[in-house]
């Protein structure tokens, strides 16, 4: 059913509008794209105050954490893109095999049409605007619905951006889970969803009675493998940077957090007392009262958070921290170690401030133990062992790897963004997200004054000959069959 | 059922499987042959390979079983049952199967992504006569039409795959910035596990090797659900694969709507559908549910827009040949109609008389250079395009057919109403609309008007119509002066947009199509700044901002204490 058909009139106009300018060709002009990206950036440099604050008072994360993952990453990629747009844009001449001269061909990207994204809570700002980079870059028209859970950032997002950017090209639409679902019922020429499985199908399923192509994403448990082969001094980087990838991160409400740890059995006792140093020095002896620690996001997280360590079985297996306080959100960084593996610390994401250790006999283990779980969007792996590291890739499938660090992935706008399987589909980030916003059209140009009379009917065993010759690229062989020299 | 042979294998090694049966009907074996009913592991291990001692069994039975097989017949009539009914339960035991064999790593080796490819060229030469056969049996294509446009473009992509594995699986380097240093990067392409292939009769024999070869290739394993509508071609591709190909990894099912059905509940790890929309949709649906991926190979009305200016000669054979000469019309990138000037029709409806004459004489029902219509179904669909009121009596060349021979001739009609069922459903046949327009230019509202299509082509010697239509009608593929070609050069992605598809395929594309990019970051533990870690600091901040803006003398500005932006 068409928005208008709702009642939701303004809405099904916006959208009408927004093809109306897809249609007139603005959007296409590199003028226009440069434009809208620098507005962007203005936008960005102009807010940062209020960004900041904003994402503060949604997430609770402090302004230098917010800076670094969300305003900062954004103004990096802007700036890419605006440095290699032209290039971009430009069609890629391919290489023709002799025997279709004289023609000449080339894949020219042109924009998909309307998109819509659908962003996330906890990188409320990152996860709603890096899409649109990309969108905007290839010449789309786009709808962003940002998340209702983090509502500051939202509404910020909807007053502000249409005060920089091309408002009949770019609509920021808000609303929660019945807005959403109205938005599914229409054609759109691209999804770009990001959050949990579960949302996930349901948003392909409503994309494929339009055919319309999505992007997904996900999640998943992304592990930490540990190979403690290191000096005390290296080890100490290593359970500092795997600390920073859990609580450092959005407090492991982030889609690339460490989710667990594999290690050694006899080593789980030095990376325990590791991990507790280095909670003690990023956050201090009390994290409650810690500005630089995140907490939930809200009461429903708190609560499925807090029913995870609930189960006996698992709370017995907390060797650090636990404590909760539902009126201050806050749960304390919590290490658990060898929680039950069929416990639903272990079969579902995380996505908060628990650690679980799981020991192994050898670290080679994990790869067995990675590859029987779902694909995860990440699999960071600390080692210096060359064989090992071959192993990991080889032997596992996720979204990324990282080894020596965690997340920093995210950061490459060289490296493509995305997960597989249970984590997503599609990618993104620098030239992937262009790529993810574009049709690479097929051109190929021939002219009218070269014929080969043997494409045609009616068919003669000459012809066979011809074209058999033909497919072998065998030059040499056809000039003999048109001299009538070979049999 | 008329039972004419069966054949009956049994594996002498393998406790646990079961004879596995096949049956032929007068020569072909009958759809559906799904063995794995009957024993779980039977088909893993083709006998010739591996088990010289396995045994072979065929006999006869006449179709009142009153001879020596009288008494196997309520056995047979237990297991052809079993057999008519390949149900998820089949489907999920045939994927666990093929799990385990990606699981163990065998499909990944170049060597035998290698060894399969050579295999499939094998296959393709030696049986060169009996694709020809099959193709002929299920759709009258000519010998020739087979060989160029399913049997060389299959061993062309096989010859490709081969000539440039080593150099697609090379993992890919990525450039690292100052956001990560130190550091180095790659992209790594590995598969997806398994792939299901769902394919078309149209181009029975090429549109389901095409992609098998990418996702060979890639290092997946495979199953391949021809189309029953082609049951010739599919019941011998069933065949060939099993005999050629390691049946440990690629597997053939063989049915209709229920086996694709029970396929399509089973988790993939991608999909490649060849089709139509409405199958389409369907398809993707189910491939949510298990987040799959996929690749929807559709078609559209492909559009063909004539300038008055060109070589009609050279163009009318070249529209023709791609109407007529690919399957007669039922082809995804056939020209579906043409738009042209009010003047030039005439002109243009004379030459494409001209060279069909050429092409298929005076009586084309009567040529064996045209391909029949592929059965009673599609006969009475495109019949009933052609009789409705509005349509018929727009036919300016052509309309004779022929029921019991399926044969449509092709046909020319001028000036047909845009509400007309034939200008709003993809043709896929000999019917060749002409729409008629006062400007050239005027063509493109037409097709922008519509959903995008799979090909549109443009025949000029205009270079500003040209750059015109480039630039503003978007399909999957577009081809100046010249229908359907675009298809056999790998060098160009092949799939559609909107409408006509999702994704795209052909040579390193469809390597690409069937592999995960998986980015690989390598961290050295060197040079760890304290920056990132909390507690946060306002100078912090002032690092952070430095090295995302990528500036490294701002960065080490900053570090010795010279930014210049004062926080808090």
């Amino acid at each position: 059913m068409a928005l208008a058909e709702l009642g939701l009139g303004p809405l099904g106009d916006s959208l009408e509008e927004l093809r109306w300018t897809f249609e007139s060709g603005k959007t296409r002009s590199i003028s226009w794209r440069k434009a809208q990206l620098q507005a962007l950036l203005n936008f960005l440099r102009d807010n940062e105050e209020q960004i900041l604050e904003a994402i503060h008072e949604d997430v609770g994360k402090h302004r230098v954490e917010a800076f670094r993952d969300e305003v900062g990453v954004l103004i990096k990629s802007l700036t890419h893109n605006l440095d290699c747009l032209e290039k971009w844009v430009a069609p890629k001449k391919t290489k023709l095999p002799l025997a279709f001269f004289p023609a000449t061909a080339e894949l020219l990207p042109e924009p998909l049409g309307l998109v819509i994204i659908f962003s996330s809570w906890n990188f409320p700002m990152s996860l709603a605007l890096e899409p649109l980079i990309g969108a905007i870059s290839a010449g789309n028209t786009a709808v962003i619905k940002p998340s209702e859970i983090s509502p500051t950032c939202s509404s910020f997002l909807a007053t502000v951006i249409p005060r920089y950017l091309d408002n009949k090209a770019i609509k920021v639409i808000e609303g929660g889970a019945a807005i959403a679902a109205q938005l599914l019922e229409e054609k759109w020429d691209k999804i770009f969803f990001t959050g949990s499985p579960r949302v996930g199908r349901i948003v392909m399923s409503a994309a494929a009675k339009h055919l319309t192509p999505v992007t997904l994403e996900l999640g998943g448990k992304c592990p930490v493998v540990l190979d403690t082969r290191f000096s005390s001094s290296e080890m100490e980087v290593v359970v500092k940077r795997i600390a920073w990838g859990k609580w450092g991160l959005c407090n492991g409400q982030s889609c690339i957090g460490v989710d667990y740890v594999l290690v050694e059995e006899k080593s789980a006792f030095t990376l325990i007392g590791l991990l507790k140093k280095a909670i003690n020095k990023f956050y201090g002896k009390n994290t409650k009262e810690c500005n630089d620690y995140v907490r939930i996001i809200n009461e429903h997280h708190f609560e499925r958070l807090h029913k995870l360590i609930r189960d006996p079985e698992v709370a017995n297996s907390i060797v650090h921290g636990g404590s909760v306080d539902k009126e201050k959100l806050f749960i304390e960084p919590t290490i658990l170690l060898n929680p039950p593996l069929e416990s639903e610390i272990m079969t579902e994401e995380i996505f908060g401030p628990f650690l679980p250790i799981i020991t192994l006999k050898n670290i080679q283990q994990s790869a067995g133990f990675i590859k029987s779980r779902p694909k995860p969007l990440a699999l960071y792996v600390f080692t210096k062992d060359e064989t090992l590291k071959k192993l990991m890739i080889s032997q596992t499938s996720s979204g990324s790897i990282t080894f020596n660090d965690v997340a920093f992935q995210f950061l490459s706008d060289s490296l493509p963004f995305g997960g597989v399987g249970q984590s997503g589909m599609g990618r993104y980030h620098g030239k992937f997200s262009f790529d993810e916003f574009t049709h690479e059209k097929a051109v190929l140009r021939r002219t009218l004054l070269l014929d080969l009379e043997p494409r045609y009917p009616p068919w003669n065993d000459f012809k066979l000959k011809f074209i058999r010759l033909l497919y072998k690229y065998d030059y040499f062989g056809l000039l003999l069959l048109l001299l009538g020299l070979k049999r | 059922m008329d039972i004419s042979l069966i054949h009956i294998n049994i594996m002498p090694y393998h406790a646990s499987s079961l004879p596995l049966v096949k049956l032929v009907n007068n020569g072909k074996v009958c759809a559906p042959r799904i063995r794995n009913l009957l024993g779980d592991r039977e088909a893993s291990i083709t006998p010739k390979q591996t088990h010289p001692t396995s045994l072979r069994f065929s006999w006869r039975i006449s179709s009142s079983f009153s001879s020596s097989a009288t008494e196997s017949r309520p056995i047979m009539e237990d297991e052809m049952k079993k057999m008519e009914r390949f149900d998820s339960d089949s489907a999920a035991s045939l994927l666990k199967e093929l799990r385990g064999t990606f699981a163990s790593g065998k499909t990944k080796s170049y060597e035998w992504r290698v060894q399969q490819l050579k295999n499939m060229i094998k296959m393709i030469d030696d049986n060169e006569r009996a694709i020809m056969e099959a193709l002929q049996q299920d759709l009258a294509k000519p010998r020739f039409e087979s060989f160029v446009s399913e049997i060389s473009l299959t061993k062309a992509a096989c010859n490709h795959a081969l000539k440039e594995l080593k150099h697609w699986m090379k993992p890919e380097k990525a450039k690292t910035a100052i956001t990560t240093f130190p550091s180095s990067a790659e992209i790594v392409s590995e598969p997806f596990g398994i792939v299901l292939i769902i394919s078309a009769w149209n181009y029975p024999f090429l549109l389901s090797l095409d992609p098998v070869v990418g996702a060979i290739a890639a290092g997946n394993s495979v199953v391949l659900k021809p189309s029953e509508i082609s049951p010739a071609t599919s019941s011998l591709l069933a065949k060939l694969l099993e005999d050629y190909l390691d049946s440990s990894a690629v597997r053939v099912v063989e049915g209709a709507v229920a086996e694709t059905t029970a396929l399509l509940e089973q988790k993939w790890d991608k999909i490649l559908y060849t089709g139509n929309g409405k199958v389409g949709r369907i398809v993707m649906a189910a491939a949510a549910k298990h987040l799959t991926p996929v690749i929807l190979e559709l078609g559209g009305k492909s559009p063909v827009v004539v300038d008055s200016n060109v070589n009609l000669k050279v163009s009318a054979r070249r529209i023709a040949a791609g109407k007529w000469g690919c399957n007669n019309g039922q082809a995804c990138i056939a020209p579906d109609y043409i738009i042209t000037t009010k003047a030039y029709a005439p002109t243009l409806i004379d030459g494409l008389k001209n060279i069909l004459e050429e092409f298929f004489g005076k009586d084309p029902l009567e040529s064996k250079d045209l391909s029949r219509i592929v059965n009673s179904n599609h006969f009475s669909r495109l019949a009933k395009l052609l009789d409705e009121d509005k349509v018929s009596g727009k036919i300016v060349h052509g309309g004779q057919r022929d029921e019991t021979r399926l044969m449509i001739a092709p046909t020319i009609l001028l000036d047909v109403p845009e509400d007309s069922l034939i200008m709003n459903e993809e043709i896929f046949g000999p019917l060749l609309p002409i729409i008629t327009v006062d400007k050239v230019e005027d063509s493109f509202d037409i097709i922008k008007s519509r959903s995008k299509p799979l090909a549109a082509y443009l025949f000029t010697s205009s270079k500003k119509l040209e750059k015109e239509f480039v630039e503003n009608i978007s399909a999957g593929g577009m081809l100046i002066n010249d229908t359907v070609v675009h298809l056999t050069n790998p060098s160009l992605p092949f799939g559609g947009v909107g409408e006509s598809g999702i994704g795209s395929y052909h040579g390193k594309f469809s390597f690409d199509a069937f592999s995960h990019k998986k980015a690989v970051l390598y961290r050295s533990l060197y040079g760890d700044a304290p920056v990132r870690y909390p507690p946060y600091t306002p100078g912090k901040l002032r690092i952070l901002r430095a090295i995302l803006d990528g500036s490294i003398i701002g960065a080490i500005l900053a570090l010795i204490g010279f930014g210049k932006k004062k926080l808090e």
